[in-house]
């Protein structure tokens, strides 16, 4: 009897623990059987490198999806990975513990904001801002670069800052009884040594930054064409398919889950980069 | 007041900063960088309470939802509904497959790095291909159709890695000696489990399942292929829903309800402020003991 209820528990924690592996099974298979086929019959290059996007004439290209997730992405590090990195060092290492406590709830709530206020708070301030003072139509790669910079700096911050607490105290304090300065000492010897923990947080904000979908959807203007300058609209893979999937059919709404395959793909490679940093980290 | 040593002062460290330009700059950029990171947070936060909480009437509150009040009530209960019942599907499943890696699993055991890389992948996941998955899976093929639950189950896999993380630390945090107090009393791994370890490990659970419902709560993309924008109170488990997010991302689409808009986002808000301040006061008792 006793051993038996053992017994049936063990199968079952082992099962729950099979829940997630089947997850990702389904996902894949359901994504790639419904994906696949049309970006076969829409061709592989004539889907990623097409540059129209005209589902109403059978025509779907997805490479100004693919540009524009990629323009947001790398518009949001521009401004969250710096800001991000330095205020990650500043917690670490110049902040008064009594601020820390403060800082820390905050970053933490930063995290927490839904992206639908993040959307609204970029559509009613960002949009109009960009508007009067830079031009174009405010809904833009600028507009939404600066919002999801926002929106990835609690994900840097946190990883950064526990990497670069993981370091030891003697990297810190060796070159400070050499003579250098607090900063100095900071800058050259610590965080080269936090420098793949960073890394890791870089690599976790893209993954936010490309998944994102509507706060970018609220402020990025989602025209379907490859932006010629930073004040022009964008569409990226995400807002792609929350935009058209609600009344898509056949083959453009096959296209539309074949955008969630290669959102998928890329995801998982940064996935893949993001566990072999860490793993790194680990080891270092 | 003790007396401190290795401490420098103000004048010592302008000396040394004018000795040291390039220090003093990059503080200066540290210190810019924190500001600009609380400045940010102060303003959307601040921006959106001061324009809302004067259009926070009584009619928002009612108890149907018209195009003349754009009642906010219906989403609340059932974004309610819904955290209620991913939670219910997510935490027995994390909180069991946690125990399994910590505490039945052997060393080197191939089951273990599986679900832990599929953890990772699921955890990386954006939420919009989650919702995609949802309509594919739980609506289409398995018929739920536009549902809480088909909702529901959408965003238990999706918190399900971070409940999983969570405990599996808690677990992880409780002494062996716990354990080997128990073994040696005679207790079983299921006893041990259940009586010493999982109780002790309880703060810790708790303030992932909170995280958890942070998530539920924000969460829109995943939401609106999967549970749908009705602006009804669900009846039962296949009506089909919106929650307070999704809500917000409705009215605020349609262009005709701003001042609606940012009362929502008020009450978004001051739940996820919530949310957070409880499961900073859970982390805070973890700590204690």
């Amino acid at each position: 009897m006793h051993t038996c209820k053992e017994r049936a528990m063990h199968i079952v924690f082992a099962l729950t623990a099979c829940v997630s592996i089947a997850a990702v099974v389904l996902i894949c298979v359901f994504l790639f059987a419904n994906g696949v086929p049309a970006i076969a019959e829409i061709g592989v290059f004539r889907f990623l490198l097409g540059t129209e996007w005209r589902p109403e004439n059978n025509i779907f290209g997805i490479l100004p999806m693919i540009v524009g997730s990629l323009y947001v992405t790398a518009g949001a590090l521009l401004i969250g990975v710096p800001v991000g990195i330095l205020t990650a060092v500043f917690m670490a290492r110049f902040c008064p513990p009594k601020l820390h406590k403060i800082l820390t709830p905050a970053i933490n709530l930063m995290a927490g904001i839904p992206s639908v206020v993040y959307g609204f708070f970029g559509l009613v301030v960002l949009v109009p801002f960009v508007r009067e003072y830079i031009g174009g139509r405010g809904m833009s790669v600028l507009t939404a670069s600066v919002l999801l910079g926002l929106m990835i700096l609690p994900t840097i911050i946190n990883v950064s800052e526990s990497a670069i607490r993981a370091v030891p105290s003697s990297y810190y304090e060796g070159a400070l009884a050499l003579g250098a300065t607090h900063e100095r000492s900071v800058f050259c010897t610590v965080v080269p040594a936090a420098k793949s923990g960073i890394f890791a947080g870089i690599v976790l904000g893209v993954g936010r930054a490309i998944g994102e979908t509507m706060a970018v959807m609220m402020v990025a203007g989602n025209q379907p064409l490859i932006p010629d300058s930073l004040t022009d609209g964008v569409r990226t893979l995400t807002t792609n398919i929350v935009m058209e999937m609600g009344y898509s059919t056949d083959l453009h709404r096959e296209a539309l889950i074949g955008t969630a395959v290669v959102l998928f793909v890329f995801v998982l490679l940064i996935n893949v980069s993001f566990s072999l940093l860490k793993r790194k980290g680990a080891k270092a | 007041m003790t007396k401190q040593i290795n401490t420098t002062t103000w004048q010592q460290r302008i000396r040394s900063y004018s000795r040291h330009p390039g220090s003093l700059i990059l503080f200066l950029l540290v210190c810019l960088a924190a500001l600009i990171t609380a400045a940010a947070l102060l303003f959307v936060v601040g921006y959106i309470l001061v324009k809302g909480i004067p259009h926070l009437t009584p009619s928002l509150f009612e108890w149907k939802y018209t195009t003349e009040n754009v009642s906010l009530m219906p989403a609340l209960i059932n974004t309610l509904f819904m955290t209620v019942l991913a939670l219910l599907f997510a935490v027995p499943v994390g909180i069991g497959a946690a125990i399994y890696l910590t505490e039945y699993a052997g060393r080197g055991n191939k089951l273990v790095n599986l679900v832990r890389i599929t953890a990772e992948t699921l955890s990386g996941i954006p939420s919009i291909v989650y919702g995609l998955f949802g309509s594919l899976f739980f609506v289409k093929a398995l018929h739920m159709g536009l549902s809480l639950l088909s909702g529901a189950l959408t965003l238990a896999i999706m918190i399900l890695p971070l409940i999983m993380r969570t405990t599996e630390e808690a677990l992880l945090a409780v002494p062996d000696s716990y354990r080997e107090g128990s073994f040696g009393l005679g207790a079983g791994r299921l006893r041990t489990v259940a009586r010493v370890v999982l109780p002790s490990a309880i703060p810790g659970i708790l303030s992932g399942v909170i995280l958890g419902i942070g998530r539920i709560v924000g969460e829109s993309a995943a939401l609106i292929f999967t549970a749908g924008t009705v602006a009804e109170v669900a009846n039962s488990l296949f009506d089909s829903t919106r929650t307070l997010a999704v809500h917000m991302y409705s009215i605020s689409g349609e262009g005709l309800y701003l001042d609606e808009t940012y009362a929502t986002a008020v009450v978004l808000l001051v739940v996820v402020i919530a949310i957070n301040a409880l499961s900073s006061v859970v982390a805070k008792k973890l700590s204690k003991n």
